[in-house]
């Protein structure tokens, strides 16, 4: 179990105050938020301002290792046992075309997974606050800070409008 | 006659509204419920009494007659993976088009797939007739160091169906999570433990949304090609040969047309009936099944054109082979399963072309369930015509499917629909997440939207 973060956590059942919130907390130094929402909101995602994902790295590698596999393979296995028909050639490429295809799609998929998991975990919510209620319609808004701050941060989001606010930790 | 009345997508519900109906779905079964997986659990050991019984005597037992050495398991595989086509089509595809309509319906589409892929990749298993030895496909380090022929499409065939099904399933518990994570925090006891394990400890913060958008974005655009690659594939199974009525170039696309047109026919099998029992008519409106009408008669009329193609071609080349397969098709003895196909998917098809037909659920359902009868007959036709009557003529025989076949098709069916139910109730069958996404949250202020 993840020691608890200290901290401030608001709940916002509209959109536009939360946004207000993040925007005033990140003017005034707070720039290690955790927002939560039920769904994926480009608002949010705009204020917080994170760059764009690394996942595509993970996709782009692992799409280029099954494509470097499926030739290596193929080609490979046909010369260990190599079987001559009609004078046409041991390894042709065309045929393998559709096992490298498949398999730049196979390995590329399960790779893009593997960086959704492992970027993820690296800036891990573990032992931030959560309410079941930012699952279902309201929004989060975690803002780890020392407890002479807590005051400050939780005026904050009480002027824009949050329904709750707790101190954590 | 069940016309629906209810216009547009659901954006009246509140996130909260959506959260609730979808895990009321979770709730008691009904008594509908029940009777529907007795009769799936039913059919299956239908199936799997077949299969012991061909464990114990042999592939003898099926219809096989030389030179039709592929029959109904072919048919029935080919059959299956091409009711998986319309499950990627909507959840990648229509994603990847931002098509606002397909955020109530993709999850069960999806799961569709999944399932149908399961079931497709029993046949070539049980056609094998070793069916213990099955693992000989792979190409894995064996004690003489033999390798399978990449440049057999049989051999590809292994490598699309596998890739399908991985990426398919991964496709579908990717987008899982965030419901289940939703489910977890509605739920108590047992369940909201069992929910918190599948839900790999989501929170929706900031951090998961943007490499889970990010992440889900690139599996839609590694999924689009598969799902056009995959049945593509399957169809060079044929194409590649020199059998009469088999080598057409036209075999990929015609292939691909008639598996989504087949996978929209089985959603509408399963979505009628299920909106119902899971009492969600106001997720799962007029607005969707018109859509999906839509997407039935783009891709049926595809597909009749494709048959007058391919009757075109089969005169056009003047090759009394050829030329006779197609006359056998139409007159020969075998000449109802010709007929079963050209009426069930040219002809029916086309009535979608009505609003009145669209919109109306009973007349839906209807035509799904002759869509599903026609395009099993149409892989019947392509594989048991073709195969009875190549070039040597005194080697001609008809082969006709015998019990062990049909119980094997009773079985697929029955394998499918317990997978298909046990996940209804067991997992949002609608996309939270999705629906809430095109559902814009409150605001204090007016205006701002995004």
């Amino acid at each position: 179990m993840a020691a608890p973060v200290p901290g401030v956590l608001a709940a916002f059942d509209h959109i536009d105050g939360a946004l207000d919130a993040i925007h005033e907390l990140k003017a005034s130094g707070h720039t290690d938020l955790t927002v939560y929402s039920a769904a994926p909101n480009h608002e949010i995602e705009a204020a917080i301002g994170h760059p764009v994902s690394r996942v595509r790295l993970f996709t782009l590698i692992g799409g280029l290792t099954g494509c470097t596999a499926g030739y290596a393979m193929t080609t490979w296995m046909s010369y260990d046992w190599p079987l001559l028909v009609g004078g046409k050639p041991i390894a042709s490429i065309p045929p393998y075309v559709v096992i490298m295809f498949e398999l730049t799609i196979l390995i590329g998929a399960l790779s893009t997974v593997a960086g959704m998991i492992i970027l993820s975990i690296r800036r891990s919510v573990r032992g931030k606050p959560f309410h079941p209620r930012f699952s279902d319609d309201q929004v989060g808004i975690f803002a780890p800070c020392a407890a002479h701050q807590a005051d400050a941060v939780s005026r904050v989001f009480t002027t824009h409008g949050a329904v709750e606010v707790t101190r954590e930790g | 006659m069940t016309a629906i009345t209810q216009p547009g997508p659901p954006l009246t519900q509140t996130h909260a509204e959506v959260t609730r109906d979808v895990v009321a779905t979770l709730g008691t079964p009904s008594r509908g419920y029940y009777l529907a997986l007795f009769g799936a659990v039913g059919m299956f050991l239908v199936g799997l009494g077949t299969f012991v019984m061909l464990l114990k005597d042999g592939l003898g037992l099926a219809g096989y007659v030389h030179p039709v050495m592929w029959l109904v398991y072919i048919t029935t595989f080919v059959f299956w993976v091409g009711i998986g086509h319309a499950g990627t089509l909507i959840s990648a595809i229509l994603y990847l088009f931002r098509s606002p309509w397909r955020t109530a319906v993709y999850r069960s589409t999806e799961a569709m797939t999944v399932f149908a892929v399961m079931t497709a990749g029993l046949f070539p298993i049980i056609h094998i007739g070793r069916q213990w030895i099955f693992y000989w496909l792979l190409p894995y380090p064996n004690q003489r160091m033999l390798w399978p022929n990449f440049k057999s499409p049989l051999i590809w065939d292994v490598f699309a169906i596998g890739t399908y099904l991985t990426v398919s399933t991964t496709f579908l518990v990717v987008g899982l999570v965030p419901d289940i994570a939703a489910v977890r925090d509605k739920v108590s006891g047992w369940r909201k433990k069992v929910y918190a394990m599948c839900s790999l400890g989501w929170t929706g913060s900031d951090n998961q949304w943007r490499h889970y958008t990010r992440g889900y974005l690139y599996l839609a655009a590694l999924a689009t090609p598969l799902v056009l690659s995959v049945h593509s594939v399957v169809s060079w199974d044929f194409a590649m040969s020199i059998v009469p009525g088999w080598h057409g170039t036209i075999f990929a696309p015609y292939f691909v047309a008639g598996a989504i047109y087949s996978g929209i026919g089985m959603v509408l099998t399963l979505l009628v009936p299920l909106r119902k029992v899971l009492k969600l008519e106001h997720m799962i409106t007029e607005y969707h099944f018109d859509n999906l009408a839509k997407l039935t008669l783009l891709t049926g009329s595809i597909l009749f054109y494709a048959y007058l193609m391919e009757y075109f071609v089969g005169w056009y080349s003047a090759n009394t082979f050829e030329q006779t397969t197609f006359f056998r098709r139409a007159f020969g003895p075998q000449w109802w399963a010709g007929w079963s196909m050209i009426i069930c998917n040219a002809f029916v098809s086309q009535l979608l072309w009505f609003r009145k037909i669209r919109t109306n659920l009973t007349a839906l359902f209807v035509i799904s369930i002759f869509i599903n009868v026609g395009m099993w007959f149409e892989r019947y036709v392509i594989i048991a015509s073709s195969l009875s009557n190549d070039y040597i003529p005194y080697a001609w025989a008809q082969a006709n499917p015998t019990w062990a076949d049909w119980g094997i098709l009773v079985g697929s069916f029955g394998w499918f629909l317990m997978y298909f139910l046990l996940f209804a109730r067991t997992f949002p069958i609608v996309a939270i997440q999705e629906i809430k996404e095109m559902i814009p949250m409150p605001r204090r202020k007016r205006g701002g939207a995004h």
